[in-house]
């Protein structure tokens, strides 16, 4: 028969809440860094949100890039940037919106084309108007908050208010740290991050339901015990399953990275980076958000007057 | 809870097999899947155009340039009514904002006149099918003998949707003419057409093929010709057009009704080569109607030039040289080969409506597609190794059970997917690998609440059942949450990132339906079976 290990011995007993002081403030600092960060270095958006063309090439030995930009430099298509796109024949070519309407941008395709010769193999075209990339802005803000918000309903029907107010803390701390990451590292900000910061969203989300899911339980098992304590209780239980599950996603999101592609190497460095930075809080901000807004549980029917007695008690 | 009625339990190994029954045709070679039986399943999942190569374009009907014709159009009726047919004297001019101003100069016939051009105004349904009434499609203002005739909001959509819906029929016919049947051309939103085509390497001629107007009118050329010096003015009644091959030379050309046939007209155009100099053109033949219209104008100009004028380009201006009677005739402009197969479909195909242009494109080479295609697999591959060596090595052989749960997910996942022939794109595999990642989050909250229930030493039946009831709505809550991000993902979503959703979706669904019912069936049968004392988790 297989050994099992156990990651997480039994009976462990982290007291975590006394560091959630600390936690809370290293990040609200985060926090602030990434709306500064987000304020003034901007982000580096894709043309997803900006609008203008990309071209992905690859070329037949490795790319000269000096020389591609000077070639492409020459023909006037006002700011464009070159970057080398996971090998060294693959190279990506953006640049901006043309002035001129949809004709212009064609026009600009074909120059870059005659430019490169046809020894170039044209992996990939994209072109976004001003106007689908405004709508797309609008669509990617929309989603993130409806989300959070839907994500909001949920919990509070399914908990108390005082949860849910502690699930959406902790997933716009997900996301503002993400945004942070992104105004800091200049890496492309494209529709498929917001898929990413979307799917962060539900998966941070999946770890504080399961942790809160535990408290409330515990809540009712063990009325006279402090909040603090009962939390430390809930996380200590679930912290086998939080590693592991973790662990597994990690493990799946690592094989994204290294062999799915370039394509969708930013998305998968972003849920990477999601996993962490959820795990992290639904222990340190979900969880003791509940004991500052006090958190308790309005009994059901079936536990009777002991724990209505319990909630009068100061 | 461990005993399982015996239809209970077929029917979850039923559903189980149904979902590898529809992967099955992915993993089988062709040569394979030829010659299953046609009861079986045998479609493959729809691939994306990020996989498979292909253009994505979505183009936008032009509404300034529509209301510009809708406003000639009206103008032109205004007059047929008002003088044409009642001899009613008046003047016309078009405001900036597009809105028409009618003067009548018959003092004594302001009342008719507003009476006829009340006629011109046709109700609209406004909203989605007529719910919100009718409003009308005209709007006239009147200051004393001026009219003010504008389109209103209502009629304006009537006419763009309607533009919509005949781009949408005239690309189709296009498309069809052109071999491309596998491109799918759909609406989106009021004013927008998606035409998506796989395995284009160079989408140039499907570019073309959509997006030209192609209205072709012949129209006598103006007496007085552009000499090229400064300060020349267009006469009256005439425009200038660039030629369409060398847009520096200008030509000017009638408006007038009188002057012009229309190319709406045609019948039939068909590529050929001109008898005496061999060169390649377009014939076409007009209906009755054209035919007779074009007929006269010819009779009336023998000698004279005229244009034939595409999209408001000139393609050749050639002398009338004997009347054109029988309706059929030729476009010559140094035209190749390829220009007058192309020109003779979208003729034949009819013009569109109104101007179209691209908004969006997306357009993945073919080498792109297959590497990505590859990398997908192998990630998919090396991902799913990683998970079930990792489940085997934390919890022995609870994680083999975990395993068969898992790969049982994965057949149903991509069997759903293959069934409802949704379409799996790079992200949609990315989403697959994630849920396979997440699933056994569900039966590591199982896995745990047993071992905390040994824990608290309740019995070895015990501990499992209380371990899966327990676990349950933890799973449910969890699963629901992510669901919603989905569903959310989806509704934003245009193509790969919708791929995403799906994929994510279905795999959550999937996954709470393992977690509930597979792997409970294989504990239930490996406690009836081997009767444990201990629990080895």
């Amino acid at each position: 028969m297989l050994k099992p290990i156990k990651l997480v011995p039994d009976n462990t007993n982290i007291r975590f809440m006394p560091w959630s002081r600390v936690a809370i403030i290293a990040s609200t600092i985060a926090i602030l860094v990434s709306i500064a960060g987000a304020v003034m270095l901007g982000l580096n958006f894709g043309i997803d949100f900006k609008g203008g063309t990309l071209i992905e090439i690859r070329t037949e030995g490795p790319a000269n890039i000096t020389e591609l930009r000077k070639k492409i430099g020459k023909l006037g298509l006002g700011s464009f940037e070159l970057q080398e796109f996971g090998d060294p024949r693959d190279i990506l070519i953006r640049f901006e919106t043309q002035p001129g309407g949809e004709k212009a941008q064609q026009n600009a395709i074909n120059r870059v084309k005659a430019a490169l010769g046809d020894k170039v193999d044209y992996r990939r075209v994209e072109v976004v108007g001003p106007k689908v990339s405004g709508e797309l802005t609008k669509d990617g803000i929309i989603a993130v908050v409806v989300a959070l918000l839907g994500v909001m309903i949920y919990i509070w029907f399914r908990f108390e208010w005082q949860f849910a107010l502690g699930a959406v803390a902790s997933l716009t701390h997900d996301v503002l740290l993400t945004i942070g990451l992104f105004a800091f590292t200049r890496m492309e900000f494209n529709l498929s991050i917001i898929a990413a910061i979307l799917t962060i969203v539900g998966y941070s989300l999946n770890d504080t339901v399961v942790v809160y899911d535990r408290i409330r339980e515990n809540m009712r098992r063990y009325k006279k015990k402090p909040l603090p304590e009962l939390i430390d209780l809930s996380l200590n239980q679930m912290l086998s399953r939080t590693i592991l599950t973790s662990l597994s996603t990690l493990a799946a999101l690592l094989s994204l990275y290294f062999f799915g592609g370039e394509v969708i190497r930013g998305f998968t460095f972003t849920m990477i980076w999601g996993v962490l930075v959820g795990t992290y809080s639904s222990i340190f901000i979900a969880a003791p958000i509940l004991i500052w807004l006090g958190a308790k549980l309005i009994p059901t029917d079936e536990e009777g007057k002991a724990a209505e007695v319990e909630a009068a008690r100061p | 809870m461990f005993r399982l009625s015996l239809w209970k339990t077929l029917s979850i190994l039923g559903i189980v097999f149904l979902g590898f029954l529809f992967a099955l045709p992915n993993v089988l070679p062709d040569s394979v899947l030829k010659q299953m039986p046609s009861f079986l399943p045998n479609k493959r999942v729809v691939l994306g155009l990020d996989l498979q190569g292909g253009s994505h374009l979505l183009w936008e009907v032009d509404k300034q340039a529509l209301i510009r014709t809708l406003t000639q159009q009206l103008r032109g009726d205004v007059r047929q009514n008002l003088w044409n047919e009642n001899k009613i004297r008046h003047t016309i001019s078009v405001r900036k904002d597009g809105a028409l101003v009618v003067t009548i100069t018959d003092p004594d016939k302001v009342e008719k006149a507003a009476e006829i051009l009340k006629k011109l105004s046709q109700p609209v349904q406004v909203g989605l099918f007529g719910t919100g009434g009718t409003a009308k499609e005209i709007e006239i203002a009147r200051e004393g003998n001026r009219f003010i005739l504008r389109y209103s909001q209502a009629g304006l959509d009537a006419r763009i949707r309607r533009a919509v819906e005949q781009a949408i029929e005239v690309i189709r016919r296009r498309l069809d003419e052109l071999g491309m049947t596998e491109a799918t051309i759909q609406q989106q939103g009021p004013e927008r057409i998606i035409v998506q085509a796989p395995g284009m390497k160079d989408p140039a001629t499907l570019k073309k093929a959509v997006g030209q107007t192609a209205r072709l009118t012949f129209q006598l050329l103006c007496e007085a010709q552009p000499t090229g010096q400064p300060g020349e003015r267009v006469p009256a009644g005439c425009a200038e057009m660039p030629d369409a091959k060398n847009p520096a030379m200008k030509y000017w050309v009638q408006t007038s009704r009188r002057a012009t046939v229309e190319g709406a007209d045609l019948v039939d155009a068909q590529p050929a080569f001109d008898s005496r100099t061999g060169e390649p053109i377009v014939t076409f033949r007009f209906n009755q109607k054209g035919a007779l219209r074009f007929g006269k104008l010819t009779q009336k100009n023998v000698g004279k030039p005229f244009a034939i004028v595409l999209d408001g380009k000139v393609v050749s201006a050639p002398v009338i040289q004997t009347p054109i009677l029988g309706g059929s005739g030729q476009i010559s402009g140094r035209f190749t080969v390829e220009e007058t197969k192309l020109l003779a479909i979208i003729l034949r195909s009819g013009a569109l409506p109104a101007k179209l242009t691209i908004v969006e494109e997306r357009t993945v080479g073919p080498s792109l597609g297959s590497d990505s295609i590859r990398a997908g697999v192998m990630a998919s591959v090396i991902g799913l190794v990683a998970v079930l060596a990792f489940m085997i090595f934390t919890y022995g052989f609870f994680g083999i059970i975990a395993d068969i749960a898992l790969i049982a997910n994965l057949g149903m996942l991509v069997g759903l997917l293959t069934a409802f022939q949704a379409t799996l794109t790079l992200p949609g595999i990315a989403g697959i690998v994630l849920t396979l990642g997440m699933a056994v989050d569900s039966n590591v909250l199982v896995f745990e609440r047993i071992r905390e229930e040994l824990r608290a030493g309740r019995s070895v039946l015990n501990a499992l059942e209380t371990g899966f009831s327990r676990a349950f709505g933890t799973i449910l809550d969890a699963n629901i949450t992510t669901l919603i991000a989905a569903v959310v993902l989806y509704g934003l979503g245009s193509g790969p990132v919708r791929g995403f959703a799906v994929t994510l979706g279905i795999g959550i669904i999937t996954t709470v339906f393992t977690a509930y019912t597979l792997t409970r069936l294989i504990v239930a049968f490996w406690v009836t079976t081997a009767r444990p004392k201990t629990i080895p988790i």
